[in-house]
């Protein structure tokens, strides 16, 4: 407050003499021209930021958005062809599969890793060091770079009898199981892959939300008799209604926008049963050069998470109500 | 005392027999579950082993051939690129945050929201979705033109733009005092002055967060070295993993001892800055 007072004075004053070129924008507005600076001070600060969003977010951006409608012919210039590629994309059996692929993966690992996070989470609430080496222990899959969370799986997959997993199954009477390597199974594995390496991820956002459930009402609730599967119904859960909704847009992108578990596990194959949207694109722009279509791609791609996004934002603001 | 241990199963702080077994049972399934993985990983780095397609859980003798062999086909210097890339990226990441934070924190100017908005809009955007178009570009920079494809810079370069950091420094810088900054002004110090020296030694957490985290997301970057990365001279080692797994000679336990050395850095930097680490995710996931 005093600072704000001495100021006017002092501007109009010995040290309008000292810094004269304070002094016409002290006339025009008093107070903030000092606070603030010059006018382009913030915008040095944001320059180099700037630069780099605008190389390598917001130009990609644009042309992307511009190839989804050129046939893009490197050294020949550019066709403009309208909505021929997203024409292509719509009425191809292989993207087709590829988003009903997509889709899948995405709903089960965003399934499988919310409900397996919380399972994990309720367990391991509390604060004893003991449970604290174990959700450090748990949550290390999280932090293993995803090439080798795919190598590593590759390998524990191997299709005979002596494989890892197939060995591990087998103590258990089950015959070995082709895993990554046959159709039937492929996606269903690389669904596991997903869920092993994202739960963990959910279980700690679940675990800084158990924090803020008012711990009064287990009190009351174990007063009125109810049961551990009651009270997580009744008051666990409701108390975690934003976690929910923030992990679920997570998952739901994250699943998506999956690429490099199904291009190191399977690079969509066998017989396509894993080919996804991303490394269908990957192939049509990067290996095949038909970038327009790629291009169109990934703009129904990206349209499909924004409305995804939005749609679970406004069903909450309703909830909220 | 009971009440704050409280917890929705109450199994945490059940003593009863039959509940201690349950728990430690739990807790084990838990734990092979999600470490099983990562312990037959590293046991196979340092395992004899002959047989080419499986890892195995039981030790026959450690060694270090398989890290010898990986050495042989050329990791330290896969490592030694990650090591650069993920050297340069956060340097960069994190000066290009501090630098944007400052302004949209600290300043009111005409724009603000617009910048404010559009830098928040990149979240979700998925860089998967942009991989052609950045492909395109980085091989010719528009304006100075510039070709970074098959060059470290061309992985480095790009994660300057992660508007989580940015986001966690404005919201971090906001909470500083005004007090602070208005004394240091009559003192007649500069913005450059009150930023290196009032606003960034006070956020020192946030700087941690954006480090811990910003290591392991470019340590975990897969998709923008393969669309710069030309030929083996400028892979980062995860890149180099696939080639490895590829080569008929190389046994799983060399890829193991590979990919233990592609692991070892971001676990390490995990256990040591934790409580960095969970602050990150928790303020990037429930902030929304």
């Amino acid at each position: 407050m005093s600072v704000d007072q001495v100021r006017p004075s002092a501007n109009g004053s010995a040290v309008a003499g000292a810094r004269p070129t304070a002094v016409p924008a002290a006339k025009s507005r008093p107070r903030r021209s000092r606070r603030a600076g010059r006018w382009w001070t913030p915008w040095l600060f944001l320059a180099p930021a700037l630069l780099l969003f605008l190389y390598f977010k917001f130009i990609p951006m644009f042309n992307a958005i511009t190839m989804s409608f050129q046939e893009v012919q490197p050294y020949l210039g550019n066709k403009w062809v309208g909505a021929d590629n997203y024409k292509t994309v719509l009425t191809s059996d292989g993207f087709r599969e590829a988003a009903w692929h997509t889709v899948v993966l995405a709903v089960g690992q965003t399934a499988g890793c919310l409900v397996l996070g919380l399972a994990l989470a309720l367990l391991m609430e509390g604060q004893s060091r003991r449970l604290g080496f174990i959700r450090s222990a748990a949550f290390l899959p999280v932090v293993v770079p995803i090439a080798v969370v795919a190598e590593l799986w590759r390998i524990m997959y191997h299709p005979t009898g002596d494989g890892m997993i197939n060995s591990l199954l087998g103590l258990f009477g089950s015959s070995p199981s082709g895993f990554i390597n046959d159709p039937h199974t492929s996606m269903a594995s690389i669904m596991v892959t997903g869920i092993w390496r994202g739960a963990p991820y959910d279980m700690m956002i679940f675990l800084a939300g158990l924090g803020s459930v008012d711990r009064g009402l287990y009190e009351a609730a174990k007063v009125d008799g109810a049961g551990r599967f009651q009270r997580i119904r009744h008051v666990t859960v409701p108390g975690l209604r934003s976690v929910f909704s923030i992990l679920f847009i997570l998952a739901a992108i994250r699943g998506l926008r999956v690429f490099t578990e199904v291009f190191l596990l399977t690079n969509g194959g066998p017989d396509g049963s894993t080919e996804v949207v991303m490394t269908l694109i990957y192939k049509l722009g990067l290996e095949q050069n038909r970038l327009g279509v790629g291009a169109a791609g990934a703009v129904l791609l990206f349209l499909a998470t924004l409305v995804l996004t939005v749609c679970v934002h406004l069903f909450r603001r309703r909830g909220n109500e | 005392m009971s009440a704050p241990t409280e917890t929705a199963l109450g199994l945490t702080e059940s003593r009863s027999i039959g509940g201690r077994v349950v728990k430690a049972v739990t807790y084990a399934l838990v734990l092979i579950v999600f470490a099983g993985p990562l312990l037959a990983l590293l046991v196979s780095a340092f395992n004899h082993v002959k047989d080419p397609t499986q890892l195995s859980l039981i030790p026959s003798g450690a060694t270090l051939d398989n890290f010898r062999t990986a050495f042989d086909q050329g990791v330290l210097k896969y490592l030694l690129n990650s090591f650069f890339v993920v050297g340069g990226g956060l340097l960069l990441q994190v000066a290009v945050s501090v630098l944007a934070g400052y302004a949209l924190a600290r300043k009111k100017f005409r724009g603000m929201t617009v910048v404010m908005v559009a830098i928040l809009a990149t979240l979700m955007l998925p860089e998967e979705i942009l991989a052609i178009p950045l492909s395109l570009i980085l091989a010719d920079l528009p304006v100075v033109h510039f070709n970074l494809i098959g060059t470290l810079a061309g992985m480095i370069v790009p994660l300057g733009a992660w508007a989580f950091s940015i986001l966690v420094m404005t919201e971090f810088m906001k909470d500083v005092p005004r007090e602070l900054e208005e004394a240091a002004r009559i003192d007649g110090a500069g913005d450059l002055r009150i930023f290196a020296q009032i606003i960034l030694p006070m956020c020192k957490p946030a700087l941690g967060v954006i480090g811990v985290f910003g290591f392991t997301m470019i340590w975990d970057q897969y998709l923008l070295p393969l669309l710069v990365a030309t030929d083996s001279s400028s892979y980062t080692l995860p890149l180099a993993l696939r080639t490895l797994r590829i080569d008929p000679s190389v046994t799983p336990g060399v890829v193991m001892a590979a990919s233990l050395l592609a692991l070892l850095p971001s676990v390490i930097v995990f256990l040591f800055f934790q409580r960095s680490f969970v602050q990150g995710l928790t303020s990037g996931a429930l902030k929304g």
